[in-house]
């Protein structure tokens, strides 16, 4: 914990207005994320792990500017980026780089690779001449394993794992500090992702990159992390090494979820389904803890008070009245 | 698998071939696919895109797209032929003896009724479900009891508060709640089978649990008959019999749960199998399955797995494997193994 984080993210919060009907005042907000805070250490990797209307994507947003927070402060190798303008702001743009879960929606259909790959260089003015970005364009296609010729095509002719790759490399070439990887694997078929996340790791490893993984899956987040954060309608409820928070989760939803997983070996049979209902809507957040409607282990205080994300054992954090009640 | 005593067979897909033609070319999607699903009994179907899971699916509810042609085989139902039979056969076959359930819910769910309508509806084409032995109902006594029906098949999926959501429109009702009532409808005919083409897919994990552990136990309570179509290994283990594997428009494997988990022969079932890492092992190296998956129309000759194959002979470029038996219940189509022999 010496060294000087590469983003730390304090009491960040982004509400979106709801508005009651075309012309009606306001009426609420969503709570999209709600006062997180996280520091993420150079050459690791950070999973933050939700279901669906947790706030993680939100919070990716936050993280490259493409949203500006309510409140709190976001700050990249210790300067903040709230006022970034002008070259800072496009240093800052290729510092920190986002890989998507779709890599379709990445890629301009009708632009071939190779101008896919060099669009940003000149953007950002990091190659000298034309020949210089074909050289870094190629040195990129070289790290993710794609062929050269593969430059030469438009996306629809690529399959989704090669389309993913050329997602990675276009990062790759600007040499990011920070890489945010939003579901990077979910939009492929099993045999291709354990290739994906084995790249990631491998590039990570020599290239000294940092990243942070957001997925629903945890499995994949167990995989690539060292420090895992787990998001529950806009708040982290628990965050610590990945060994320990698998090993021992201490707040209920995590068990929930991670017994949630079906489990691929048929002698241990166990499909155990812990949190009741559905992940509520964020404009309603439940009173007191978010997560006590769908907590078997529910009491009085869960519905009145909110739990803060205290330190239950070293390095792991939980926010939760009972931390540690329920187990796996 | 003939000669294997046990319940009788309710789905017999013997060498199914299913041709697609893709911008006027014929394209072969599913190659010699024969499975067995006896009664009560929980097959699970793997496989990645385009491996033809649910167009087997699709060929057996005979819903195949138009540019969809059965070549040869035969499909049957509860020892009935399928193949034939004309569109208004094959309708009063889905209304009573197959009920499908897919993926996104609210495709298969009128915006425009209420929940509990739509269930009910189904009485009007099986009003038979409603009447014991012989008896006459009016309208009314009918209607009556086809809404009796629909709580309680809602109360029978854990649908909170059954009579209530009856009278909800399916926009008010969550993914996971959808997918419950869409599940009480496919249950509702009492269909000999049912086929759950990636039911879970589009739900969050949590909500996921919730419905494979009510799959679970309405196998138990109604010994339904169930085909389990899904990418997801521990969705299989969980809850399937049997499994067969598919590949690129074949099977490639077929065996019983506990079989495949401990010894898959073919090379793709065991990459398959080491290719998703696990909440328990943590940080082991992951055997990624080098190259993609072959598109149909223009296929690998030989075996269609021989290209990513590390275990790949000269025999494998050359000429399609047959599936072979290596025992009772486990058979695998790879050059690597011959009949009989254990491996």
């Amino acid at each position: 914990m010496s060294e000087p984080p590469v983003i730390a993210v304090d009491g960040v919060t982004k509400h979106f207005p709801v508005r009651g009907g075309l012309f009606a005042a306001k009426a609420g907000s969503i709570k999209a994320v709600d006062g997180v805070g996280f520091d993420i250490q150079p050459g690791r990797t950070f999973g933050l792990v939700g279901e669906s209307g947790c706030g993680k994507s939100t919070l990716a947003m936050l993280l490259v500017k493409l949203l500006e927070p309510t409140a709190g402060r976001i700050s990249l190798d210790g300067e903040s980026i709230s006022d970034l303008k002008g070259r800072a702001l496009k240093e800052f743009r290729r510092r920190v780089q986002l890989v998507f879960q779709d890599p379709y929606g990445s890629l301009d259909p009708r632009q071939r690779m190779l101008s896919a790959l060099i669009e940003p260089l000149a953007t950002l003015g990091l190659a000298a001449s034309r020949a210089d970005a074909v050289k870094k364009a190629d040195e990129a296609f070289e790290l993710v394993g794609l062929d050269a010729e593969i430059l030469k095509r438009l996306p629809h002719e690529l399959s989704g794992g090669q389309r993913q790759r050329v997602v990675i490399a276009r990062a790759l070439a600007l040499a990011p500090r920070l890489m945010i990887l939003d579901e990077p694997t979910s939009s492929v078929d099993v045999s291709v992702q354990a290739q994906i996340l084995s790249l990631l790791e491998r590039l990570k490893q020599s290239r000294g990159l940092t990243y942070l993984l957001i997925s629903h899956n945890l499995v994949v987040v167990r995989y690539m992390s060292d420090v895992v954060a787990v998001m529950y309608l806009g708040k982290i409820v628990e965050m610590a090494r990945s060994s320990a928070l698998f090993a021992a989760p201490q707040h209920p939803y995590s068990v929930a979820l991670i017994s949630a997983i079906p489990v691929p070996d048929p002698e241990s049979r166990k499909l155990a389904a812990l949190a009741r209902g559905d992940v509520p809507s964020p404009v309603n957040t439940p009173s007191g803890c978010r997560y006590h409607p769908r907590c078997p282990y529910a009491e009085g205080i869960c519905r009145e008070s909110e739990p803060a994300l205290t330190e239950v054992r070293s390095g792991h954090f939980a926010a939760c009245h009972f931390p540690g009640l329920a187990t796996l | 698998m003939a000669g294997v005593a046990g319940p009788a067979a309710v789905l017999e897909v013997e060498g199914l071939c299913v041709e697609l033609s893709i911008g006027g070319k014929p394209v072969r999607a599913l190659n010699n696919i024969s499975l067995t699903v006896r009664a009560g009994e929980t097959l699970g179907l793997v496989g990645e895109s385009g491996s033809g899971k649910s167009l087997t699916a699709l060929a057996v509810a005979g819903l195949l797209p138009d540019n969809a042609k059965v070549i040869a085989g035969s499909i049957r139902l509860m020892g009935e032929p399928i193949l034939g039979k004309s569109e208004a056969e094959l309708r009063a076959l889905r209304a009573r003896s197959i009920a499908l359930i897919f993926q996104n819910p609210t495709t298969y769910l009128n915006p425009l009724l209420t929940v509990g309508k739509q269930i009910a509806e189904i009485f009007d084409v099986n009003p038979r479900l409603l009447a014991a032995d012989g008896e006459r109902l009016s309208h009314r006594k009918c209607r009556q009891r086809a809404w009796r029906a629909a709580i309680n098949y809602l109360r029978l999926v854990h649908i909170p508060d059954p009579e209530r959501v009856a009278r909800q429109y399916p926009f008010e009702l969550s993914g996971g709640m959808q997918q419950r009532a869409v599940i009480a409808m496919a249950l509702i005919r009492r269909p000999h089978l049912v086929i759950a083409d990636e039911i879970t897919t589009a739900l969050d994990v949590t909500v996921q649990a919730q419905i494979l552990r009510l799959l679970l136990e309405l196998r138990q309570s109604t010994g339904m008959t169930l085909l389990l179509i899904t990418h997801d290994m521990g969705i299989v283990a969980q809850l399937a019999d049997n499994v067969a594997v598919m590949y690129s428009g074949s099977l490639v494997e077929r065996s019983d749960v506990a079989s495949l988990f401990k010894a898959a022969r073919h090379p793709y079932s065991q990459a398959l199998l080491e290719a998703v890492p696990t909440i328990h092992d943590g940080r082991t190296i992951l055997r990624a399955i080098p190259g993609g998956i072959p598109s149909l129309t223009n296929p690998p000759p030989g075996c269609r797995f021989h290209p990513r194959c590390l275990r790949a002979v000269d025999e494998c470029s050359r000429l399609k494997p047959e599936p072979i038996s290596l025992g009772p219940s486990h058979s695998v189509a790879c050059h690597l193994y011959q009949a009989g022999q254990p491996a």
